[in-house]
């Protein structure tokens, strides 16, 4: 992707633009053209994706092609980009096409156009035959597709109370202006604030007999707090407490239900989200991290709320149970795992201790990855990754079930756009609740010393998904079972095997919250992917922590 | 058909400005041809093509506007698109920070096109690939690299008769190199805009050499070490750094660049005298086109001479508040440096550290730009001049600027493009005291 395809666009200097691999928090991707706001609400006719996509399964099927799938791909974005008082920009793009992909003589060939003419899809398919025929030239061994039963003419839609697409512009920018405000009011010094909504309209059609026709939502508010303090050339960030959510604008709806209060003041968020509350908090928040305790280094025991935990299991369990990490083909970029295949057949890896079972889904309601059925038609479900500790499944899609001799693909396949090629990317991958009833502050009655996260903050993993770090938002000491000040500084260390064994307790169901990110980025060219992540509090012993503090002289 | 002519592009631009009825239309079109290919475990696994070109369309009534982009260039395409960022811009709010359409400018042209990248084909890059896999098929090696070349072009017109048009090429490549027991792995990368500097067989056993020499690393205490960057390793170090030369960030007191008391370190010396670091889009080796995203003219402007911070990156809005010029945002950055190869700045050190590349570079600290990442894919302990041994690799939490402060020798920059942004960069290899790694990592 070039740079300039990116809003806040960093082809320059200081510009924060294009992220490498892995996650990245607040990038705003344009995609495809902008368009006026009646055509959010529109639709491509059913019928005509149906007779173009048969025009390409017959064109592939005649020249040979042994499999085929179309996907006809309508992706809508909406960004209203806020800061302090002021609108920054309001952009409304859309991006619509057609990808073909075919299986000739044992390859893969794939070919993309934005002609969504017969003509332009029957020479699109015969490109992607002809790339097929090549690349099978030099292959050594041929694509194995696990076998996926037809599933005829059937739809799914993300179950939304309301579109976001549909509330007026006005309505957004006035929310986000009374956040703003409210955050200047509470002792902010700046605040930058963001609404992201997405509409991905995919119809799906393959020679194996499917014609899926999906409606997917998601909905992003995400902001950032900064308090500064001129005397000391201090200054302290902190963002909102928000999930990115498969849901409609009705998140934006503040319910009791959805606010969370923590022992020892934070409050978080569920089912739903107030931003104008969370804008508040963030404020006095960061007022307060200016003036908090610098942590000492050294041994905790850290309680990780799930606004935090999600991160820590995408990086360390969802990376490194990728088949095709595993195998080696994101060798070059992405890297591969340390969960290698001899640990999974020896039924015997420790990935974590007895308290760990961390299942794939992509069904949960309100995530990000739910959808019916994946980018090569395949039902989507939920299994085991992690099974009261041990290693025992990883995610799959066609092309790599014979490998672990699985019966059929789980599902996890995806491409980011009509024009990308579909490739295995993340399911959700969750922590499993613990059996027995246990509360965040019953857990922290135990804590002799240690440390409580709460939110995301940096973030960094090897390429084998071994070593890595983590910061957060916020961190608040524990000592002898009270919640006692916030401090500051807090990073910590971790090798994954040791961290995940070193789980001693993982709250009940009661305290099951997502996080989760819209830009996990993986291949060559890169894609991104969206992705959810639940868990109940959980508390790891004896974790390193490292102070971050610096001088710069 | 995506690559315009001059001719072409123009007449589209000057469609387009004289569609709308806005106060005022800034138009730009932009259009490549990129070619890859992308291999792994020593086989192809994905090649293509992907030819795109696209028009936006940003126009004002006021102090509102809307942008509308499309890929259709046909006259009612034309009319629509317009239409569509009136409707929008109408739709916006005020913004207050608003800054009307840049005058009549002057472009002097950078020698960013060659002829002979652009002229790359499918059998070229298939032969990159093999060029990569039946060397490492034959001594026991597993390949996993990416080729990807660009031929493009960009224009830009406004109605107040500004107007620019250049071609641009350019070849990135990068390949990972692991032994067979995946107890070793090497990478290199390359970045050109001319073809005839690659030649794969030659790059691809740099990284062959260094996954054999990695095999069965060694384990080091972490803690500080001399260290030697390869010109790769610390792009991305210093993309992050660059982020706090925005000047309105540095003003608003939350960057490293922030004075105490209020206002910003123009003019201090920030760095080890020997840190002169300059933007120029007329570099031979490292030309960028000669304007940025607002169609300003890019100069040829110092950032660091001396350890002394010479410019901040002020937008126009910014600079009109603080009685500046804004200056085009650089789209390069050179760093000056000596004659030394990486292999001699290992000759001259008694104890140290070489650093092949570097790897998922995260800010801990934007106050000081700690930056946490670790070492892949060929990391060495040096003792006596000499590469002794494989070491372990290492996660570090160091801030460049700290970096930059402990300067030991700059070797001779070359060319480098950083994994997190797409500025070009010359960079030497960097030999520098007290680097620190925080703990070891098992990952190969």
């Amino acid at each position: 992707m070039q740079r300039r395809d990116f809003l806040k666009s960093g082809a320059g200097l200081t510009g924060f633009g294009l992220a490498g691999v892995g996650l990245e928090t607040l990038l705003l991707p344009r995609y495809g053209r902008a368009v006026p706001v009646d055509a959010l609400s529109s639709k491509i006719d059913g019928a005509l994706k149906k007779r173009l996509a048969t025009t390409a399964l017959e064109a592939a099927t005649k020249a040979g092609a042994t499999y085929c799938d179309v996907r006809i791909g309508r992706y809508l974005r909406q960004f209203v980009i806020t800061r302090e008082n002021k609108v920054q920009n309001v952009v409304n793009t859309e991006s619509t096409g057609v990808g073909i992909r075919v299986l000739a003589n044992g390859a893969w060939g794939f070919a993309a156009s934005s002609d969504l003419s017969v003509d332009g899809i029957a020479a699109a398919t015969a490109q992607a035959v002809a790339i097929a025929r090549a690349n099978a030239k030099i292959q050594t061994d041929p694509v194995q597709l696990a076998p996926n039963k037809g599933v005829g003419e059937v739809s799914w839609a993300t179950p939304i109370k309301k579109s976001a697409m549909e509330v007026p512009i006005k309505e957004k920018v006035d929310l986000l202006m009374s956040v703003n405000g409210a955050a200047l009011k509470a002792g902010a010094d700046y605040i930058r604030s963001v609404i992201f909504a997405v509409n991905e309209q995919k119809y799906f059609a393959s020679t194996d007999g499917s014609y899926i026709d999906q409606d997917v939502h998601r909905l992003w508010a995400p902001f950032e707090v900064t308090a500064i303090d001129k005397a000391s050339g201090k200054f302290r960030d902190r963002r909102g407490l928000s999930v990115p959510v498969g849901r409609g604008y009705e998140y934006l709806e503040p319910t009791p239900a959805g606010r969370i209060a923590l022992p020892g003041g934070a409050v978080v968020y569920g089912s739903s989200y107030d931003m104008h509350a969370d804008a508040i908090a963030a404020a006095s928040q960061a007022r307060a991290k200016l003036k908090a305790r610098s942590v000492k280094p050294g041994k905790y025991d850290l309680v990780l709320d799930p606004s935090h935990l999600w991160l820590t299991i995408h990086e360390s369990v969802g990376h490194a149970t990728e088949l095709d990490r595993v195998l080696g083909y994101e060798a070059n970029y992405a890297g591969t795992s340390f969960a290698t295949l001899d640990k999974w057949r020896s039924k015997d890896f420790k990935y974590g201790s007895p308290n760990v079972t961390i299942f794939a889904d992509k069904i949960q309601p309100g995530t990000l990855g739910a959808v019916g059925y994946d980018d090569e038609g395949v039902k989507t479900g939920r299994w085991d990754l992690i099974k009261d500790g041990i290693l025992v499944n990883y995610q799959v899609i066609r092309d790599q079930a014979h490998i672990i001799g699985a019966p059929a693909s789980q599902g996890c396949c995806y491409a980011d756009s009509w024009s990308s090629v579909q490739f295995q990317r993340m399911a959700n991958v969750s922590l499993a609740p613990g059996a027995k009833p246990l509360s965040a502050a019953e857990m922290i009655k135990d804590v002799e010393n240690g440390i409580y996260i709460v939110g995301d903050g940096s973030f960094s993993i090897d390429q084998q998904r071994y070593n890595a770090q983590f910061g957060g938002q916020l961190f608040y000491e524990i000592k002898n079972g009270k919640v006692t000040e916030m401090i500051e500084d807090v990073a910590y260390q971790m090798r994954t095997p040791d961290f995940w064994n070193a789980c001693a307790a993982v709250c009940d169901q009661r305290d099951f919250r997502f996080g989760g990110s819209f830009f996990d980025g993986k291949g060559q060219p890169p894609q991104i992917s969206a992705v959810s992540h639940g868990s109940a509090t959980a508390r790891f012993n004896g974790i390193n922590v490292i102070n971050t503090a610096r001088s710069l002289g | 058909m995506s690559i315009y002519s001059e001719q072409d592009a123009k007449a589209i631009l000057d469609k387009v400005v004289a569609l709308s009825k806005a106060d005022e239309c800034t138009a730009s079109l932009d259009g490549s041809i990129e070619g890859n290919v992308r291999y792994a475990l020593n086989n192809v696994s994905t090649s293509g093509i992907v030819s795109n070109a696209e028009l936006a369309v940003q126009v004002a009534y006021g102090k509102r506007s809307g942008v509308a982009t499309i890929n259709e260039f046909d006259d009612a395409s034309l009319a629509r698109v317009v239409a569509r960022a009136e409707e929008l811009a109408r739709l916006a709010p005020e913004n207050p920070e608003f800054m009307p359409a840049i005058a009549k400018q002057t472009y002097r042209p950078s020698a960013t096109f060659v002829d002979k990248t652009a002229a790359i084909t499918p059998e070229y890059r298939a032969k990159v690939a093999a060029d990569s896999i039946l060397p490492c098929r034959a001594n026991k090696l597993v390949a996993a690299g990416f080729f990807n070349d660009s031929q493009s072009f960009s224009a830009l017109a406004n109605s107040n008769g500004n107007f620019g048009y250049q071609r641009e090429t350019s070849l990135a490549f990068t390949c990972t190199v692991r032994t067979d027991d995946a107890q070793g792995s090497g990478w290199v990368a390359r970045s050109l805009a001319d073809v005839d500097q690659f030649h794969a067989p030659t790059e691809i056993q740099i990284a062959m050499d260094k996954a054999k020499r990695s095999s069965s690393a060694k384990a080091l205490e972490p803690g500080k070490y001399t260290v030697i960057l390869e010109p790769a390793a610390s792009a991305d170090l210093l993309t992050y750094m660059f982020r706090g030369f925005d000047a309105r960030e540095a003003d608003e007191g939350r960057s490293f660049m922030t004075k105490k008391g209020g206002g910003n370190k123009l003019g201090e010396k920030v760095f080890d005298e020997r840190v002169t670091i300059y933007a120029d889009p007329w570099d031979p080796a490292a030309a960028v086109l000669p304007w940025d995203e607002d169609g300003l003219p890019r100069e040829h402007t110092p950032l660091v001479t001396k350890g002394v911070v010479d410019n901040l990156q002020y937008s126009r809005y910014w600079a009109k508040l603080k009685g500046k010029t804004a200056v085009g945002e650089p789209g390069n950055l050179i760093m000056t440096g000596g004659d030394k190869s990486t292999m001699d700045l290992v000759k001259s050190t008694s104890k140290g550290v070489l650093v092949t590349r570097t790897w998922y570079i995260r800010m801990v600290d934007p106050q000081t730009v700690l930056l946490t990442g670790l070492t892949r894919d060929g990391t060495f302990y040096i003792e006596n001049g000499e590469i002794k041994y494989p070491i372990k690799n290492f996660r570090f939490n160091e801030s460049p600027v700290i970096m930059l402060n402990n300067v030991e020798e700059f070797g001779k920059p070359v060319r480098v493009l950083p994994q997190e942004s797409s500025i070009v960069m010359m960079l030497p290899p960097m030999k520098l005291r007290e680097f620190t790694f925080t703990s070891l990592s098992d990952a190969v």
